[in-house]
């Protein structure tokens, strides 16, 4: 590893400095992708030596080089000393500004094909969703609630590095949501309610990270880089049926000192756990903005809602009584007319994020029925001889892939800053439809095993119900 | 790194591909869907426009249309980058152009001078000699029978060497420009007993003594785009007239022309997606003039369009990286396809009677619409391909 480290040190760019820390854990072993993390570097060291000889990345380096001698100052990088930054990247600034992340710049060409980085962060999180999720899902989804165990391990996957600034103790320079939605699907595809579960925290970091001041950030942003598990949710959902999120029932009034939260919220993960909720609410006048609420909020009452799928998210419902909270709670200051905020970006990368969720799991129900039914015999032959049955996963599989390419053109949009309400709801309406299509022909391509538990199908029938429902709890 | 915009360098060509359909192909649609059989000779110009526009590099035509062999390919030497650039080529552009000219009229699209599925038959798999001699004709492709359709490998046409030439003997049907071409590529068996293996393709220019078109076929839509009945009787061609080799190799059945619909399939799944983007932009707009709402409806459908349009544009993405795409190329056009037929003849039940009649050219665009699922490989030829590709079968196993 020594020789693949000094070639790290030669390249910027958040996930190889996630790579550079992950690669020095042990979660390397333990997850068996050693090799083909050393195979990933070994690559990268390769486009270093080519970036040295153009020697266009010099402050990044010697940013890296400093973090190198001083490891201790990286969670602090806000005093770091003003050396030329890359023009893409926010500078690391004083701790009055809040750190935010740099906009993805394209390079102008139609590209399918992820970075090698990201590579590496998808092929993590596959291994991880193989070996340690999909052998906990039964077993979470019938204990309503994740296990602490798999949420620990999760954590030293060091996720949120990816989407924090480097100088709000984090790895990422630029937006991402591409990241982001190739994690997630791989996760989804272990287990859908369990990946709820990891990846809201990460919502709630994204959320801070685009819309908190640096007070907010520096409070909050190191629990999530920390080594324990920080559990917090987005509570952007509402019960009413045909409730918008746009426009909140849950209301904020001002009150002397802060403001009083009424209202409910639905379907909120890490409920039982959670030690933070953000909460999207409206101020009449000035539209939805979220709050700061943490757990221990007189007014806010959080009740289990156990539901027909997701059930290994802890999920609960949230009631405002007149909840109490600070000034500092709103999230991103008291200018309530702040156009920073824009709700309907809020909504549209949590549509982004489900439609990840949506691929992961139509692509868990995919992969499972391929082998099954190729093995499965009736009437003297493979079941997959019959058109009937082969015909219903080639659609699968195509209408798993065009999900996949609207979130990814979505989530292409959100690094590059773009507006991405509209990419968001194509993709919230055709995984809404197709996700639940991948989940109800898992079954019947079952039959009567897919409906008994001793297979996943009939979990995913009932988690993937939940794609067209959910509003919010996850961002990419 | 993962972007799914259109390249800023096409759009030029785009915006020029959208000026034809709006000024020179919306005008005369109706026209043409009238007078089948006319010849719409407006086309003649724009042909020598498009054949400036492809020698300039770029162009919505199936004549620029080629697999990238080997780009990107295998070297990973240390001095050579890492990742792989994306090279968005001509499979892209003609796919893109071809949505824009389709949007005009996909009949008209269809019979343009010159970029008929022959031409990109050549381009696929003819020697420098036969594009240098047939490079600049308009060229047709004769495959299916009265007794084969979808089963490509029925057909009974047959091609037989005697001395320096070819003798082909059979009946053509459905040849999309057939009579308006100026050479066809006809598909014949060397040997009936050997099925698909023996058939090979044949150029065969237009007067040859031998081949007669017979007929002309009304149709339910595409009524601009000829379509004819071809008869071969002991028709004869140079011995140099066939595309690929005459080798029976009953290992690679039908590789060489066969592998031609990998790069066309996205270009008619891109017809479709033209012809389903004209409707819904219409009925869109009738609907806020008449202020009906159907918003929930309409983003339904343009998310079942859009999921069509990027598994077209991913299939041709992968053929200018010199990505191996028969899967996804027939999993675009599956989707893109039955999108178009559902999506047009929705429009016309969102509408109603002003849409049924022919005030409109949507009860157009719903009848085109029912071909782009059957030419090329139909919907059902389609999950086929896609079905035994994601299961390991052969075409024994799943029929």
């Amino acid at each position: 590893m020594v020789t693949t480290k000094s070639n790290l040190e030669r390249v910027a760019g958040g996930p190889f400095r996630w790579l550079t820390k992950f690669g020095g854990s042990d979660l390397p072993d333990k997850l068996g992708i050693r090799e083909v993390t050393e195979r990933a570097l070994h690559g990268v060291g390769a486009a270093a030596g080519r970036l040295m000889s153009g020697a266009p990345r010099a402050p990044a380096l010697a940013r890296l080089a400093r973090r190198k001698t001083s490891d201790a100052s990286r969670a602090r990088s806000a005093t770091t000393p003003a050396s030329a930054p890359p023009a893409t990247a926010t500078p690391p600034s004083r701790a009055s500004e809040p750190a935010r992340l740099a906009a993805v710049i394209s390079a102008g060409a139609f590209d399918l094909a992820p970075t090698e980085d990201q590579e590496m962060v998808r092929a993590t999180a596959r291994r991880f969703a193989d070996e340690t999720m999909r052998p906990a899902a039964h077993a979470a989804d019938a204990a309503v609630a994740p296990d602490p165990k798999v949420l620990a391990a999760a954590q030293e996957l060091m996720l949120a590095a990816l989407v924090v600034p480097e100088s709000a103790g984090g790895m990422a320079e630029t937006r991402a949501s591409v990241t982001t939605v190739l994690a997630l699907e791989e996760l989804a595809r272990g287990d859908l309610g369990l990946a709820l579960a990891i990846a809201a925290p990460l919502g709630v970091a994204t959320a801070l990270v685009e819309y908190g001041t640096a007070a907010q950030q520096q409070r909050w942003l190191p629990k999530f880089t920390a080594d324990a598990f920080f559990p917090a949710a987005l509570a952007v959902l509402e019960p009413a049926p045909g409730s918008d999120p746009l426009r909140p029932r849950t209301g904020a009034v001002r009150v002397p000192g802060g403001w009083a939260l009424h209202g409910a919220k639905a379907l909120v993960p890490l409920g039982q756990s959670a030690e933070l909720f953000v909460v999207l609410a409206e101020i009449r006048g000035a539209g939805p903005r979220l709050f700061l609420v943490p757990r221990a909020t007189p007014g806010l009452t959080v009740t289990p809602q156990p539901a027909m799928g997701l059930r290994a998210a802890g999920l609960c419902s949230l009631r405002f009584d007149g909840a109490f909270v600070p000034d500092d709670a709103l999230v991103g200051g008291a200018k309530v007319d702040d156009a920073a905020f824009d709700p309907a970006e809020l909504v549209g990368r949590a549509r982004i994020a489900w439609g990840a969720m949506a691929v992961g799991g139509a692509r868990a129900v995919l992969d499972y029925v391929i082998p099954y039914c190729n093995e499965r015999k009736a009437f003297g032959e493979p079941i997959t001889n019959r058109q009937a049955v082969a015909f219903m996963i080639a659609d699968l599989a195509i209408e798993l892939d065009g999900m996949r390419l609207l979130v990814h053109r979505a989530a292409a949009l959100a690094d590059r800053g773009a507006p991405v309400a509209h990419a968001a709801a194509l993709v919230r309406v055709q995984c809404g439809a197709k996700a639940m299509k991948a989940g109800t022909d898992g079954v019947q391509l079952l039959g009567g095993h897919g409906f008994v538990k001793e297979h996943p199908v009939e979990r995913w029938y009932r988690d993937l119900r939940a794609i067209a429902i959910m509003e919010g709890a996850l961002l990419a | 790194m993962i972007d799914l915009e259109i390249p800023k360098k096409l759009t030029p060509l785009l915006q020029q591909a959208r000026l034809v359909a709006n000024n020179v192909f919306r005008p005369i649609s109706r026209k043409y869907d009238t007078k089948e059989h006319a010849y719409p000779k407006e086309l003649d110009l724009l042909a020598a426009l498009l054949d400036g526009l492809n020698d300039g590099g770029g162009g919505a035509s199936a004549k620029s249309l080629s697999r990238e062999k080997g780009a990107g390919g295998d070297a990973r030497s240390t001095d050579e980058p890492a990742k792989k650039k994306s090279r968005n080529g001509a499979n892209l552009s003609t796919v893109l152009g071809m949505i824009e000219l389709a949007r005009g009229d996909v009949g008209l699209a269809l019979t343009i001078p010159r970029q008929g599925l022959g031409n990109a038959a050549l381009a696929a798999v003819g020697t420098e000699e036969q594009k240098q001699e047939y490079g600049d004709r308009w060229i047709a492709m004769a495959i299916t029978e009265p007794g084969a359709g979808s089963d490509s490998a029925a057909i009974r046409t047959t091609a037989r060497l005697d001395g320096e030439e070819w003798v082909l003997t059979g009946e053509k049907i459905f040849v999309t420009a057939g009579e308006r071409a100026n050479a066809v590529v006809v598909w014949a068996s060397l040997d009936l007993a050997l099925g698909r293996a023996a058939i090979k393709a044949f150029l065969v220019p237009k007067g040859t003594k031998g081949m007669t078109v017979v007929r002309l076929d009304h149709k339910l839509g595409i009524r601009a785009s000829d379509t004819a009945t071809i008869v071969l009787d002991e028709c004869r061609i140079p011995k140099a007239n066939i595309l690929g080799s005459a080798d029976i190799d009953t290992k690679k059945a039908f590789a060489g022309v066969m592998s031609t619909f990998d790069n066309t399939r996205p270009v008619v799944a891109a017809m479709a997606l033209g012809v389903a983007q004209a409707s819904l932009e219409r009925t869109r707009q009738i609907l806020r003039e008449e202020g009906v709402d159907e918003s929930a409806e309409l983003l339904r459908l343009e998310a079942e369009l859009e999921a069509a349009r990027l598994l077209t544009l991913k299939a041709a993405w992968m053929a200018d990286n010199g990505i191996p795409n028969s899967l996804e190329a027939s999993m675009a056009k599956a989707k893109a396809a039955r999108v178009a037929n559902e999506l047009t003849l929705r429009c016309l039940e969102l509408v109603g009677p002003r849409a049924y009649a022919e005030d409109e050219l949507l009860e157009k665009w719903a009848r085109d619409s029912k071909i782009l699922d059957i030419f090329e490989g139909t919907q059902q030829i389609q999950m086929l391909v896609v079905a035994r590709r994601l299961l390991g079968k052969t075409s024994a196993e799943l029929r």
